[in-house]
C-alpha cells in the first residue's frame, strides 16, 4: 500500500479537506490534556533542515500525547547530512527506523523527493518557499471552528510573495470559492501566476493597499510578517510596516464578527493592545496546531 | 507544397521528414537532434516556408535516422504542430503529429534555482504538461514554465 504522505494541498480534493478537519475536533480534548494511547508504539522522526519553534514543538506534542514518540534529526551540524550526506539517502535510512517522517527542508520540492524515496508517510513542515500543508490545515480549521468557510470574505495581509503560508492558504480558500481580498505593498504582491490559478480555481479576487477600505466587509483578517529583509532601504522597510499595522483604532470600523488570524511568529503587525479585543484569534489558531497535527499523525499511521 | 517548393528540400531516400514546425524552431529542432555544425548526417534544414496552415513554418530533414519517442516528445514542446514522416525508400511509410505528452521526465531542467530537482540529489526532473497554451508544472516546486521552453530543454 502507498504511503499516505502529506505534501502539497494541491494533492487534496476539498471533499478530502472536509474529511481530515471533520476529524480534528474529536483530538482537541487530548490536545488539551485528556490521555491517548493511540498511537503508543508508534514513532514519529523529525528532520528539520532550518529552524522552527511553533511547527516542531507542536508536532512533539500531538504525537507525545497521543502515546508515541519522537526521535529527532537534532542538529545538522553534528548529523551525516555536514558530511555531506543526500536527502535522500538521510530519507532511505530513516524511514526504516520511523513509522512516519516530518520534514522541513530549505528547497522547495524536498518533501516530494524525500516522498519518492521513503517507505513510510512524509509529513511536509515547510520546503522552501514551497508548501506549508499543515499550517493551511490549521488555518482552516481555525476558520471553520471560529467563522466560517463557507460564504467567506477574507483579507491576507503583508508578504504575498514570498510568504509559503499564503500561497498554499491561498489555493485552499479557492477551493472553497472564498472571496478573498490582498493586501500588501507593491513589492511584496503576490506573483500573477498565483493568481491566476486561484481565479481558475473559483476564488474571487481583489486587490488593495488600504485595509480601511475592507475592514468593514470581511469575516476574516489573516495577518502575516513583513520581513526586514525583503527590504534593502531599513527606511523603506520601516515605512511599509508602519502602514500595515493592525492597531485598536483601525478595528473600530470592523464587523462584530471579524477574526484575527496570524500565523506567528508577529514583530509589530498586531499591536499587543489588539490581543485583548474580541477579534484575536492567532492564540487559539496557534493551539489548534496540535489537535489539526494529531489528525494527521493518526491518518498518516493509520489509526485514524 | 507545390511541386516546385518540394524541389527547394530535395527528396530523401530514408530517414525522417518533420515539418511543420512553427518558423524560427527548426535551429532549436537541430538541438534537440544533437544536430551541431560538425555533423556527418545530410540534413536539410528549411525556414520560413509559405504554409497554408501556418502561414510560414520550418522543416527539418535527416537522412538515415529514424526518431526516438523522446525526441520526439522534445519536439512537441517547442512544435506543437509539427508533423512526423518516416520515410523508407522515397516513400512515406508512417506519418503522425507530435503529441505532447500529460508528463515529461527528464527533458526540461526546472527553472527554479532553489527546486530540489537542482541540486546534486538523485532526482529526475519532472513536469506536468498543460497543452494549450503550453505550460510546464514542475511536479516538485509547482515553478511553471510557459515561455522560452527551448531555453529549458536537457
Amino acid at each position: 500500500m502507498m504511503p499516505n504522505h502529506i505534501i502539497s494541498m494541491r494533492d487534496f480534493s476539498r471533499d478530502e479537506i472536509d474529511a481530515i478537519l471533520d476529524r480534528v475536533k474529536q483530538f482537541e480534548p487530548i490536545a488539551r490534556g485528556k490521555s491517548s494511547d493511540l498511537l503508543s508504539g508508534k514513532l514519529l522522526a523529525t528532520l528539520f533542515y532550518e529552524p522552527s519553534t511553533r511547527t516542531r514543538l507542536s508536532f512533539e506534542t500531538a504525537m507525545k500525547r497521543l502515546g508515541g514518540e519522537v526521535i529527532d534529526l537534532g542538529a545538522i551540524e553534528a548529523s551525516s547530512v555536514a558530511k555531506g550526506e543526500t536527502l535522500a539517502d538521510t530519507i532511505r535510512v530513516i524511514s526504516s527506523y520511523a513509522d512516519a517522517i516530518v520534514l522541513r527542508h530549505p528547497r522547495e520540492g524536498a518533501a516530494r523527493m524525500a516522498a519518492e524515496y521513503s517507505r513510510v508517510p512524509i509529513i511536509n513542515a515547510g520546503d522552501g518557499a514551497g508548501h506549508h500543508p499543515t499550517q493551511t490545515l490549521l488555518d482552516l480549521y481555525t476558520i471553520m471552528r471560529e467563522s466560517n468557510l463557507s460564504g467567506l470574505k477574507i483579507a491576507i495581509v503583508g508578504d504575498l510573495k514570498y510568504g509559503r503560508t499564503v500561497h498554499s492558504l491561498a489555493y485552499a480558500l479557492s477551493l472553497y470559492h472564498a472571496d478573498m481580498t490582498l493586501i500588501s505593498p507593491k513589492q511584496l504582491e503576490m506573483p500573477d501566476t498565483i493568481k491566476k490559478d486561484l481565479k481558475k480555481q473559483g476564488a474571487i479576487i481583489t486587490e488593495t493597499s488600504s485595509i480601511e477600505d475592507i475592514i468593514g466587509y470581511v469575516d476574516v483578517l489573516y495577518v502575516t510578517r513583513i520581513q526586514k529583509e525583503r527590504f534593502p532601504d531599513p527606511a523603506e522597510y520601516q515605512k511599509v510596516a508602519g502602514s500595515y499595522r493592525i492597531t485598536e483604532g483601525l478595528l473600530k470600523y470592523a464587523r462584530d464578527s471579524l477574526i484575527i488570524m496570524h500565523p506567528l511568529p508577529r514583530v509589530d503587525e498586531i499591536d499587543p493592545a489588539v490581543d485583548r479585543t474580541k477579534f484575536a484569534r492567532y492564540f487559539e489558531q496557534s493551539f489548534y496546531g496540535v489537535p489539526v497535527r494529531m489528525a494527521l499523525l493518526a491518518m498518516a499511521m493509520g489509526a485514524a | 507544397m507545390t511541386e516546385k517548393e518540394q524541389m527547394r528540400v530535395r527528396r530523401i531516400k530514408h530517414g525522417t521528414v518533420i515539418d511543420h514546425i512553427t518558423a524560427g524552431q527548426a535551429l532549436n529542432v537541430l538541438r534537440i537532434l544533437g544536430i551541431s555544425g560538425t555533423t556527418r548526417a545530410v540534413v536539410t534544414v528549411a525556414m520560413n516556408v509559405p504554409s497554408g496552415v501556418l502561414g510560414l513554418k520550418d522543416i527539418v530533414k535527416v537522412e538515415d535516422r529514424e526518431l526516438e519517442e523522446e525526441e520526439v516528445d522534445r519536439i512537441s514542446l517547442i512544435a506543437p504542430n509539427a508533423t512526423i514522416n518516416i520515410i523508407r525508400d522515397f516513400g512515406v511509410v508512417e506519418k503522425y503529429r507530435v503529441d505532447l505528452p500529460d508528463r515529461l521526465e527528464g527533458v526540461v531542467k526546472c527553472g527554479n534555482p532553489n527546486c530540489i530537482s537542482n541540486t546534486n540529489e538523485p532526482v529526475t526532473s519532472k513536469f506536468a504538461v498543460n497543452k494549450k497554451p503550453v505550460e510546464l508544472r514542475c511536479i516538485y516546486c509547482d515553478h511553471v514554465i510557459s515561455e522560452g521552453i527551448a531555453e529549458h530543454l536537457i
